[in-house]
């Protein structure tokens, strides 16, 4: 039985890997300039031409990205669904991302108003407290709600308010300079800069570690806190780290690509059934890793399949994610009754 | 006289409650490794509160905890997760995993940074499984196992942890009877082989009474009675404990009746040397009051008919029936239009029950013999 689960573990990992690779190269070879394989590996060496600048600054920086931002965001829903032992809980559902985008845009809004540059750093700091108000407002809801589906609709609540105000700030800043924030405030992998890339790494990378080293404590905080705290986790201090922590990761994915919705759920939700686990040293890999191939998967859908036009890329995350949701509810459901 | 080993764990003046309000003060427990202690009482009484706090699950309002002499307050959560283990009645969450990987969570304390299994680690937790007779079923998944399973991988889980001492809140009280006294066996051997110290709460009052070195009684307000369970279970404590309204409960012999049914006794039960139990009880259930007798005080029925029948002619143990006693029964048996006689044959020494039937035939009352005279045969 231990052999056999080392084995699925192994192949689900390997499986996940090789998705990567190559949608990697299809995100980057494929879109309305086709770029053959060949080209992509001399390319690297080369750096000249057309192709060599789509390449290296739109296509390279974009499918990065995307690649980071989908695996902190299934990352982020994987800790949010340990936090609040429920299996539909996301940073888009419980309004997190709402809030943060909302802080961002008021934060964009007066900058640009003032012709002052905003710099990534800013954005995710922005981001973070936005995050913060809303994750503050669903725990105190989640005091108040013990249902799990209350909980839900509450942060779903959340995310209709912030969004309301985040229209209204765009609806009323519309100018050349902020053409932009509208597309970026629905969702969007494009536009993606190298250096936005550099900010990004860094901060999932550590983050990533600190989720990592918290492996241990999670696994006996999912056993329920009876159980966690006497086996001596400090419930506490891992409660602050995990708020902290996916506040953060969501601030990150808002502050470059806007609101994505679906991914933080769907993906730990398919990656637990793929493994048959919810060991956390398994999960957090693995979901950052699916994470990766699902949001890299609807951007090269969204990229390509009503091309020219772009879609925005929680259409396609919602087209795969939410029905995955609805299986979610209706086999708890069931289980539950019998 | 023989030296007494130390007390384990102590509590001193410890009060317990919710929001710092006190619900139970002036809780005292002393207890030596190995013993089992057993908190009864009525639901709601604070049991579940007592236990939380001693597991520091429920922050102290008053008063200190010792475990092994140290004050528990000054203990980290990593040394006293090694010392202590517990079972409690919040489910589990063990969503996708096996019976094996929740019995591995226990060792939590012994593992490395990302907590991952060890050779010994693994050896334990086949130890700890074979030990409660789980090893077969560590592949299922806990969520699909039956109460009686699951309590017992909760209790290997417990063992894996090595502790020194075990809180369970009410660890039987889903299990059938052979799980029960399965579960409590494990417990039992625990304590005598390892000198495990236990601290459970108890619904089941005839297990406590054997069970337990020592027996806590809360009634919601304070620690009722604290001691040994022949000290704690005297005659009548447990009504009173539990404010037994209807039906009753005897310390002696740990039975349950029913409440007697109420009215004017129309059927005379003649029964004796443990005969006529059954007969109470079919006639509990009818509804229908009843006198009986002659009893000793010491006989097997005399207990049972007490609380069931609405009169017992009862004489006391080892003297001679006396004649008043046999003139009363005739009266009730006169005013009585039913005779049952659950005994097939009477002792030699048993002339007054002999009597007894001949003047209910001389009467002409209805008598109804025992359905089944191989049980109820007297010597």
């Amino acid at each position: 039985m231990q052999q056999r689960r080392k084995i699925r573990y192994l192949i689900a990992f390997v499986l996940m890997t090789a998705g990567i690779l190559v949608l990697l190269l299809c995100n980057i070879g494929i879109g309305t300039v086709k770029i053959p394989l060949t080209e992509i590996l001399t390319t690297g060496r080369t750096k000249e031409g057309m192709n060599a600048r789509i390449l290296w600054e739109i296509r390279f920086p974009r499918t990065l990205a995307t690649g980071i931002l989908g695996g902190a965001l299934a990352l982020a829903g994987y800790l949010l669904q340990t936090f609040f032992h429920n299996p539909i809980a996301g940073p888009f559902v419980l309004g997190i991302s709402s809030g943060a985008k909302m802080v961002v845009a008021l934060v964009m809004v007066f900058l640009l108003g003032n012709t002052i540059r905003v710099s990534s750093g800013l954005l995710i700091l922005a981001a973070f407290l936005g995050a913060m108000l809303s994750m503050g407002f669903v725990l105190l809801m989640a005091r108040k709600v013990d249902s799990m589906s209350m909980l839900v609709v509450s942060g779903v609540m959340i995310g209709y308010i912030c969004s309301a105000i985040t229209e209204l700030v765009v609806t009323f800043a519309e100018d050349a300079d902020i053409v932009n924030l509208h597309n970026w405030s629905r969702g969007s992998f494009s536009g993606m800069t190298w250096d936005n890339v550099k900010v990004m790494s860094i901060v999932v990378a550590v983050t990533f570690l600190m989720v990592i080293l918290l492996a241990k404590p999670l696994e006996a905080y999912q056993l329920g806190e009876t159980y966690a705290q006497n086996l001596g986790v400090n419930i506490r201090t891992l409660r602050i780290l995990l708020v902290v922590l996916s506040s953060v990761l969501s601030a990150c994915i808002v502050a470059f690509a806007g609101p994505i919705s679906f991914v933080g759920i769907a993906v730990p939700q398919l990656i637990r059934k793929l493994f048959g686990t919810t060991k956390p040293l398994l999960m957090i890999p693995a979901c950052f890793l699916g994470g990766s191939v699902f949001c890299l998967f609807c951007d090269l859908l969204a990229r390509t399949w009503m091309a020219p036009t772009e879609l925005g890329i929680s259409t396609v995350t919602a087209i795969f994610g939410a029905p995955v949701v609805l299986w979610i509810m209706v086999s708890k459901s069931r289980r539950e009754r019998g | 006289m023989k030296t007494q080993k130390p007390y384990y764990i102590t509590t001193e003046k410890m009060s317990v409650g919710y929001d710092g309000k006190p619900l139970i003060e002036e809780v005292d427990i002393k207890l030596r490794k190995g013993e089992i202690l057993t908190l009864l009482g009525p639901n709601g009484a604070g049991k579940s509160t007592i236990l939380k706090s001693i597991a520091r699950q429920l922050s102290l309002i008053g008063g200190t905890v010792r475990l092994d002499g140290e004050d528990m307050r000054t203990l980290t959560g990593a040394e006293l997760s090694k010392k202590m283990a517990v079972v409690m009645t919040k489910r589990l969450r063990g969503e996708l995993m096996t019976c094996e990987d929740v019995v591995a969570t226990g060792r939590y304390p012994y593992t490395g940074r990302f907590g991952v299994l060890r050779a010994e680690d693994h050896a334990a937790v086949q130890n700890a499984m074979e030990l409660v007779q789980v090893a077969e079923i560590g592949d299922s998944l806990f969520d699909r196992i039956s109460d009686g399973q699951r309590q017992r991988v909760m209790l290997a889980r417990a063992i894996c942890q090595e502790p020194e001492i075990l809180i369970l809140d009410e660890p039987t009280s889903y299990l059938d009877v052979r799980h029960k006294l399965e579960f409590l066996s494990i417990l039992q051997k625990l304590c005598r082989e390892r000198a495990l110290t236990v601290i459970l709460s108890l619904h089941e009052l005839e297990l406590a009474e054997k069970i337990s070195d020592r027996i806590l009684c809360v009634n919601g307000r304070a620690v009722d009675r604290i001691g040994t369970p022949e000290e704690v279970m005297t005659a009548g404590y447990i009504t009173e404990l539990y404010c037994i309204r209807m039906g009753s409960y005897d310390e002696g012999s740990s039975d349950m009746e029913l409440a007697a049914p109420e009215g004017v006794p129309q059927v005379f039960v003649i029964a004796g040397a443990g005969s006529g139990r059954k007969a109470y009880r079919r006639l509990q259930r009818a509804g229908i009051p009843f006198v009986t007798g002659i009893l000793y005080e010491n006989d097997l029925d005399y207990p049972v008919a007490k609380v069931l029948a609405a009169e017992v002619i009862a004489e006391c143990p080892f003297e001679p029936v006396s004649q008043e006693k046999i003139q009363a029964a005739k009266k009730q048996l006169e005013k009585c239009n039913r005779v049952i006689c659950c005994r097939e044959n009477f002792g030699s020494l048993e002339t007054y029950q002999r009597e007894l039937l001949e003047y209910a035939e001389q009467l002409g009352k209805q008598i109804e013999k025992p359905e089944s005279p191989e049980q109820q045969r007297g010597c």
